[in-house]
């Protein structure tokens, strides 16, 4: 079965000759390995962060060299820009499985509503007056986290098997959800405000107690840079062991040395945004320091909501690259019928995805609310079309079978940079709107370009 | 060629009396149709007549309304295709019934990965014996790394091949098999057919084209309306009488008659 139509050379003497024909940016892709979507989507970003930081400093007349507090490109905002991240690009990582495999989930912000309802309700009054367990307990914020993973869990893995047994669409259903989860999160104090959470809960959402201060976010960025050149190593082994081709050594590095430095920076930055005045001084005045001329400078550090959505990010990439099931996602994505003559058995696999979205659902609804420090029955409300913007933005083919968590995650940032430097830029809401929604359809569109073209 | 393969023990694969209904239509009706080891036997029909149909209750694509399936004597209770794989029976779809979007190594191994002993995905190990079993049949073929929608149409059936190949299949079942090939290439599959043979492999060879089945098989079997016309050793009957059973239903003297053969008034 010799192919003429095969356009790859068939020995590695041609293979570099072919290389040779390639332009410098394609020989530098083919070392790299990069994936030239990703690219663009990091481009993207960078432009629009550069963009609003200029258009911020034009308005106040300050030089935007001078990175002046009150712009885009400070600390305090890229810090506070991770925060309102967090939720919603947990979120996304979970969309893209479910939109890989050629279902949607309108259902995750009115889910998350419920959930985040159901834990403020167990930890402010469940727990507390009817179990009878100590305001502060520690127990609390750990049971009424287990409730909200197990309540999210059963709302995901209802769905899903009505999505995958009872064949009703997935539009459908979650839409259905859409609208009874937001009633559901209604009844549960009858509309009535959670508040305050537990001190221990609160931390999920940030703030200076919700951070992990300077040591140990300069310890997490070193861990994080050491299993970068580990990974970069461990691939080239495996490659070795088979013979197959190796990226080039420059590529290598190039790669290691790019990556540690984005980490570094992320966490010297989130070490550059300091506690404000007045907490610092309270918890001076707490831990008997004497505050020194000039104030006291204590960094913020990496947040913990973002630690979580890192995490979630890396063990939901695992899931997809790794596993068996995230395979099986994306091949039933690809073909159902396909994977079903291979005898995957496609509708627990089904089941299985929207059990992990609302496993996501509930940690995006502990982030949102612990951040707001209380339980609304609007929490999380239109969420589900900025978790679906977000995947989709970030890559995620409608039609199925493509798409990656980390484009998710990044097309959520990029959303968020999008909303919050209008907000900085004092940009009416109402004109926000029309921007996210006119930016989501340009996206797509270029992204069905460049489909067509690769 | 039929007298060298002579069957002599039990068949590797027997239905008896299959039948299967889709909304009132008799797609397959009471057929039974054996395959011994080492033995083509190619299916033979207009569109619609079953053929298709019969094969996938084999692979366990659909499941039958009545009929039993026995593989090698013993009665196999096939209602799925992780059924008809554990039997051995490895399909070659005539949509090939690849995931379009992962390569060609995720393709082979699919439903059957190979893993770490973390319980991982061993992608570099899969690829390995991709690039093995590839190598045998299209050996020019380079592009693993890339989603099989990008391949062409003759690697795509490649990969197909090489899947129902790679776990030691002892029932391969081919449904037109070269209709997507040039010449050179389904020649190439006949070469296949040949060694697979030669290896004691059953096949069901499910093909429009009557030559290809002449050259192929030890016997033909005829279906028309969903029921079996007849079956018949291949050096029994002419091409001519072959056309005849797959059009008028019409039985000749060398062939063995089914349920769907013409009543001729006596």
């Amino acid at each position: 079965m010799t192919d003429t139509t095969s356009d790859t050379p068939a020995n590695p003497a041609a293979d570099r000759a072919r290389a040779s024909e390639l332009s410098a940016v394609g020989r530098f892709l083919k070392a790299t390995e990069l994936d030239t979507r990703m690219l663009g989507m990091v481009g993207a970003l960078l432009i629009i962060w550069i963009g609003l930081h200029v258009i911020s400093s034009l308005r106040l007349g300050v030089n935007p060299l001078d990175f002046d507090s009150r712009t885009f490109l400070t600390p305090r905002n890229l810090w506070n820009l991770s925060v309102q991240t967090s939720a919603v690009a947990i979120m996304a990582s979970g969309m893209v499985l479910v939109i890989v495999m050629r279902n949607i989930d309108l259902s995750v912000g009115s889910a998350e509503g419920l959930i985040g309802m159901v834990m403020g309700f167990a930890q402010v009054h469940f727990l507390v007056r009817m179990v009878g367990l100590e305001l502060g307990n520690p127990w609390i914020w750990v049971l009424a986290l287990a409730i909200g993973l197990a309540l999210g869990l059963l709302i995901g893995a209802f769905q899903g098997f009505v999505i995958a047994y009872l064949e009703v669409p997935a539009f459908i259903v979650t839409l259905g959800g859409l609208l009874v989860w937001r009633g559901a999160a209604w009844w549960v104090t009858s509309g009535q405000t959670v508040a305050p959470l537990d001190a221990t809960f609160q931390l999920m959402g940030g703030g200076p107690a919700g951070s992990i201060g300077a040591r140990w976010s300069w310890i997490v960025g070193v861990v994080a840079c050491l299993a970068v050149v580990f990974a970069l190593f461990n691939g080239r082994v495996q490659r070795k062991r088979f013979r197959f081709p190796l990226r080039p050594i420059w590529a290598e590095t190039l790669l290691g040395a790019v990556t540690c430095a984005v980490i570094m920076g992320a966490v010297w930055l989130a070490n550059s945004y300091p506690w404000p005045v007045g907490i610092v001084n309270r918890y001076a005045a707490a831990n008997n320091i004497t505050v020194p001329e000039g104030g006291l400078f204590i960094a913020h550090g990496i947040a913990i909501p973002v630690l979580m959505a890192v995490a979630v990010g890396l063990i939901m990439t695992f899931i997809t690259k790794r596993t068996r099931f995230g395979r099986y996602v994306f091949a039933i994505g690809g073909n159902p019928e396909a994977a079903n003559l291979a005898g995957i058995n496609t509708r627990w696999i089904t089941m299985k995805v929207f059990m992990i979205m609302g496993v996501l659902a509930t940690i995006a609804a502990a982030i949102s609310s612990a951040r707001q420090n209380s339980s609304t029955n609007a929490l999380g409300t239109l969420d589900e079309l900025l978790v679906i913007a977000a995947a989709v933005i970030g890559g995620t083919s409608l039609a199925g079978g493509s798409g990656t968590v980390l484009g998710a995650m990044l097309g959520a940032l990029l959303m968020q940079s999008l909303q919050s430097g209008m907000v900085l830029l004092g940009v009416d809401s109402p004109l926000q709107s029309i921007v996210v929604g006119a930016v989501l359809v340009i996206a797509v569109w270029l992204d069905t370009i460049y489909r067509k073209r690769v | 060629m039929a007298e060298k393969n002579a069957p002599t023990d039990a068949p590797l694969v027997d239905m008896r009396n299959i039948s299967i209904a889709f909304g009132g239509i008799r797609a397959v009706d009471d057929a039974s149709i054996d395959l011994f080891p080492g033995e083509v036997v190619g299916l033979l029909g207009h569109n619609g007549a079953g053929k298709s149909t019969l094969i996938k209750i084999l692979s366990g694509a659909y499941k039958r309304d009545a009929g039993q399936i026995f593989v090698n004597g013993e009665e196999a209770p096939i209602s799925n295709p992780r059924d008809a794989k554990k039997y051995g029976i490895e399909t070659i779809y005539q949509t090939l019934a690849l995931a379009d979007n992962v390569d060609a190594a995720a393709n082979l191994f699919l439903g059957r990965e190979l893993r770490t002993a973390w319980g991982t995905l061993d992608d570099v190990a899969m690829e390995a014996e991709a690039r093995k079993v590839m190598g045998r049949l299209n050996p020019r073929f380079q592009r693993f790394k890339e989603p099989v929608i990008k391949l062409s149409g003759g690697q795509r059936q490649s990969v197909a091949i090489a899947r129902a190949i790679l776990f030691n299949a002892r029932i391969l079942i081919m449904d037109e098999p070269t209709a997507a090939l040039g010449p050179q290439e389904t020649a190439q599959v006949g070469e296949l057919v040949r060694q697979l043979k030669a290896d004691g492999i059953g096949i069901f060879l499910i093909s429009h084209d009557i030559h290809d089945v002449f050259e192929l098989a030890d016997r033909v079997c005829v279906m028309k309306n969903g029921q079996v016309v007849g079956t018949a050793r291949t050096g029994d009957v002419t091409q001519d009488e072959v056309l005849g059973m797959i059009i008028l239903g019409k039985c000749p003297p060398g062939a063995i008659p089914g349920p769907g053969a013409l009543k001729i008034a006596a």
